[in-house]
């Protein structure tokens, strides 16, 4: 029998429940008031006192309201059906909810349970099978759609039996699998999942070294992000932060990608609603909402599912990475997730850390990346998870508790700057104080060279070294004035602009500039590289920069011209004459 | 309020902090309104049969025998077109001397809108003012707040604003209004001939500061009425939304909750965003547009109050003082529209995004000039033309008292940069160049 309680007392929405049998940390329970029932979890026990966070309103919640155990932790249910779904953070389908407003105590599944599945068996009666394990698989808007050995199941099992290739509904039986002690389980296309553990049935999780394309200069070459990986970008507001997380979900290149909108402006996520089922995938032409499932949370929806939506969204990406796929995940912001986790520490009276987080965010934080990943499948197949994760710090202070926790975690830096983004240097990432761990990994750099070039990363990191130099030079210029210096440091500080300009900055508006694939990455950085290798010969300063704004709009005309067109040779041909002008060779 | 006969008297008070009281009692809802000695209150927390209410009109006498009604509900507003042209207290009384308006009893703080029955916003509202129109364009469903020093002539800016869009109705919320801005308002609209189209809520600086929590939910509440059910275009404004932060915090403090940045409660956000997220555009036309004032101490954004607002609010509009030309202006730099592009060339004439742009880097350009000059420096030509050009700019296009239609904006734009500059000199596509740059 399960477990019931009786409310006992209510502080916004902690609610404090005395139950009358066993309750498990993070258990779900049901919370009756009138004709509705309000979700909630389980986050402190004394006593017989179950403290849980409501994931509604609890306006009207009386003392004595009676609330059901429901013997398992937040779960989602997990089957064909879930791409191109607009979620909310508990997995509700936001398009099935009636009315203009969300409703309290309205859940309703994302999935269909009357739609008619072509289901094709992979596995064959006799074989040994594990959680995990691919049974059959079904076309889910032209993914292939793995329907798998639940991933609670423990220990091996036999295929007692298998469905005949057919139309199946979700909730049909496609399989009978036995287990060591002789025992017969059904298996159905839907499983479910508690969201807060980790699905770890894979084999192994090597150190990702395949480069995740973006499409974005300043990622891609500068800054390589890799399939598995993690990245964060912090932001202070209005610095491009969406824009360029928007970029890159459009352009990567992933089987699957989840956007998790948590806490985040509702018009942004209307701006996703109407954006994405218009947009066109690069990769198949087809739409790129048919791979996309988006799991909204909006600042204004409940605080606790604002904490769940997170979660959520890894879950979904657990099951399709156990698929084989490439996921890319995108939260925006994580922030907001860290405070609502603040919100709960503060009501359940915990001592605060630092700006009153909790004293084990940066553990918390540290443990969801970790969810990320390359990982073998116990069939020998790939699977990743990629997830970049956006930091709202306060006042656009990189100090706080948040992006210092983030930054232990995440593998990638991409650090917006309210100074780039006056400067309308776009996308307004620093050069010099973002990074990428994964460029320094061994077998990143072996891809790498096979991949591109073996002189790429030597390139890049040449590249970086003028970077950082054009800054110092600068610096030096301001203090000392034009005439102060040798002309050598205003022709490397303009030497580091055209790589600024051509290179790292990128019109995210313009239809070709907006995606630069790996090539034309390539043949840019070497055209680049050798301008920026070659001697010039210049009498005074003004002639350096006249000289390098030329060459600069050249080279920004070829950025924005289709990749060796006719325009694109055309201004490549206007370069070689700019060059031989005044390059010494 | 008048107490029903069969409503259950309570008479024994616990606890009396500044803010809130405590008292045994039963079958309490939570957010539930009482009244203790007459004096409007809202049930905060409930632990067993202790039951906490905060008292909206502070606790100052209050006797610890004190008649406690619960009145089961929470607060409420009674919507309907009756609300036209009228003043309202936090609690939805008429503060005019007119009669209770009728209509249906609707629960303020309601449910939020499903994001998925929004609808993008695409519609232009037009205000006069250049440095808003032209650099930073405001589109229905949006939400704005003005980050100004308490002596900026907000309340005028946004009383034109309200004046000059074409909306359906206005919706005032004043939270801490003294009581010459509430006259003000009062005037500035029954003199414009529109208070029928006006709704007021209004809490001055002489009544209690925890009345003020109710305002933003009362005025939106009113907002959700006129834009759901009669598909109007409402227009809110919220003034000052840093009084509203401030009363959080008396109110967390005397809860004994931890403070968090700047002494704010650490649900600052979220409280924030549920009143501004209220902002929305209906796919059958009803919008709701939201423009606040959020007062800055010192110009500082980093505090806790705008930091927060500014990661909700879709942009934000500063107001400076420009000594070149003695007028406030609404500063191109720091002020953002980020809802902008979706209006600014689609609804407005195509070389509107353009000409934004020149105009305001040449702008910069002429506060680089005014650096050099400061610093001693030479001036070159470029830097005296830009000099130049600021000045007519300043006062032609950014300062407030300027009302002119988007179309003579760009005219006018157009003349003052032709005046001072040469074509090269502006990098606009030639196309718009020779369409639109003035012949003489």
């Amino acid at each position: 029998m399960s477990t019931k309680g009786t409310v006992k007392g209510i502080i916004s929405n902690l609610v404090i429940v005395t139950v009358d049998g066993p309750v498990s940390q993070n258990e779900i329970c049901y919370i009756i008031t009138g004709q509705t029932r309000l979700m909630a979890e389980v986050i402190k026990v004394i006593g017989a006192d179950a403290y849980v966070q409501v994931f509604e309103s609890t306006r009207g919640l009386k003392v004595g309201s009676e609330a059901e155990f429901s013997g398992h932790m937040l779960e989602v249910a997990l089957g064909p059906g879930l791409l191109s779904r607009n979620l909310d953070g508990l997995e509700n389908d936001l398009d099935k909810m009636e009315g203009v407003f969300l409703r309290r105590g309205e859940y309703t599944s994302p999935l269909d349970e009357e739609k008619l599945w072509q289901f094709k068996a992979l596995a064959k009666v006799g074989d040994t099978v594990a959680a995990a394990d691919w049974l059959g698989q079904v076309d889910e808007n032209f993914q292939p759609h793995k329907i798998m050995v639940p991933f609670v199941f423990q220990g091996s099992y036999t295929v007692k039996s298998i469905v005949p290739d057919g139309e199946y509904r979700i909730n049909d039986t496609i399989a009978v699998l036995t287990d060591a002690s002789g025992k017969d389980v059904n298996v159905t296309m839907v499983q479910r999942w508690p969201v807060k553990r980790a699905i770890t049935a894979y084999k192994e999780k090597p150190r990702p070294f395949r480069l995740l394309e973006t499409g974005v200069r300043i990622i891609d070459i500068a800054n390589p992000i890799v399939e598995g990986g993690t990245g964060f970008i912090p932001g202070p507001f209005g610095t491009g932060k969406t824009v360029l997380q928007h970029a890159i979900s459009k352009q990567a290149e992933a089987d699957i990608v989840i956007m998790a909108a948590c806490g985040e402006r509702a018009n942004e996520v209307v701006e996703i609603f109407t954006e994405f089922p218009e947009l066109e995938d690069p990769h198949t032409g087809r739409k790129l909402m048919e791979r996309t499932i988006i799991v909204a949370n909006t600042s204004n929806m409940p605080v606790a599912a604002r904490e769940a939506s997170v979660y959520t969204a890894m879950t979904i990406a657990e099951y399709y990475r156990s698929m084989g796929l490439r996921v890319l995940l995108m939260a925006d912001s994580t922030s907001r997730w860290a405070q609502a986790l603040r919100e709960m520490s503060n009501r359940l009276e915990e001592l605060p850390g630092q700006d009153a987080f909790p004293m084990d965010l940066s553990a918390i934080i540290s443990a969801f990346y970790g969810r990320a990943g390359y990982v073998y499948l116990n069939n020998g197949q790939t699977g990743s998870i990629t997830f970049i994760g956006t930091v709202s710090p306060a006042g656009g202070n990189l100090k706080e508790p948040v992006t210092e926790g983030t930054k232990k975690a995440a593998r990638c830096f991409y650090a917006l700057e309210q100074a780039c983004a006056d400067r309308k240097r776009y996308p307004a990432v620093n050069p010099i104080d973002s990074y990428s761990k994964y460029i320094e990994y061994p077998e990143f750099e072996e891809y790498i060279s096979k991949l591109i070039s073996p002189d790429w990363i030597p390139m890049v990191n040449e590249m970086k070294t003028l970077m950082q130099r054009g800054k110092e030079v600068q610096e030096q210029i301001n203090i000392l004035g034009d005439d102060g210096v040798p002309l050598d440091y205003h022709l490397t500080f303009w030497k580091s602009e055209v790589v600024d300009f051509v290179i790292l900055q990128q019109d995210a508006f313009d239809k070709v500039d907006s995606v630069c694939p790996i090539e034309r990455q390539q043949y840019m950085l070497k055209l680049v590289t050798g301008i920026t290798r070659m001697q010039f010969k210049f009498d005074n300063f003004t002639e350096v920069m006249d000289y390098f704004k030329r060459m600069i709009n050249t080279l920004r005309q070829m950025n924005y011209s289709e990749f060796q067109s006719d325009d694109f040779k055309r201004f490549e041909q206007e370069l070689e004459q700019i060059i031989s002008e005044r390059a010494i060779r | 309020m008048a107490t029903k006969a069969f409503q259950k008297i309570y008479t024994k008070i616990t606890q009396i902090t500044k803010a809130t009281c405590t008292l045994k009692a039963t079958n309490v809802g939570y957010d539930e309104l009482a009244t203790v000695d007459g004096k409007l209150a809202q049930v905060v927390k409930i632990m067993g049969e202790d039951v906490t209410l905060q008292v909206f009109g502070g606790t100052e006498g209050l006797r610890t025998n004190a008649e406690v009604v619960f009145l089961g509900k929470a607060p409420t507003l009674r919507v309907g077109e009756q609300l036209s042209g009228r003043f309202f207290n936090a609690f939805g009384e008429p503060i005019d001397g007119g009669p209770v308006p009728e209509g249906r009893e609707v629960e303020i703080g309601g449910p939020s809108v499903n994001p998925v029955r929004r609808m993008q916003p695409s519609e232009l509202i037009a205000t006069g003012i250049a440095g808003i129109d032209l650099n930073n364009t405001l589109v229905s469903g949006q939400k704005i707040p003005f980050f100004a020093d308490p002596d900026q002539p907000y309340n005028q800016v946004m009383a034109n604003v309200a004046l000059r869009a074409q909306t359906d109705k206005i919706i005032l919320g004043g939270m801490g209004l003294t009581n010459d801005d509430y006259l003000y308002f009062k005037n500035v609209f029954s003199n414009a001939g529109v208070l029928d189209h006006i709704v007021s809520f209004v809490n001055t600086t002489e009544n209690p500061p925890v009345e003020r929590l109710l305002i933003p939910d009362m005025a939106l509440t009113a907002a959700e009425y006129f834009a759901v059910e009669k598909h109007e275009k409402v227009l809110v404004l919220l003034t000052d939304m840093t009084l509203y932060a401030d009363a959080l915090s008396i109110v967390s403090n005397r809860m004994d909750q931890i403070p968090s940045k700047d002494s704010m409660p650490g649900s600052l956000y979220s409280y924030l965003a549920k009143i501004y997220e209220k902002a929305v555009q209906f796919p059958d036309g009803g919008s709701i547009t939201i423009i606040a004032v959020t007062t800055l101490s010192g110009g500082d954004i980093t505090h806790a109050i705008p930091d927060n607002t500014g990661y909700i609010t879709e942009g934000q509009l500063y107001l400076r003082r420009d000594s070149d030309v003695g007028k406030v202006i609404v500063d191109p730099f720091r002020s953002l529209s980020r809802l902008k592009q979706l209006v600014a060339g689609k609804k407005t004439r195509e070389d509107h995004p353009q000409v934004m742009n020149a105009a305001v880097r040449l702008y910069s350009d002429a506060a680089n000039a005014k650096t050099k000059l400061e610093n001693g420096f030479d001036l070159s030509d470029y830097d005296e033309r830009a000099l130049a050009f600021a000045k007519e700019y300043s006062k032609e296009i950014l300062a407030v008292d300027v009302n002119l239609d988007t179309t003579e904006m760009l005219d006018m734009t157009w003349k003052i940069m032709a005046k001072n500059f040469r074509v090269e000199e502006l990098n606009i596509k030639q196309q718009l160049v020779d369409k639109y740059f003035p012949k003489n």
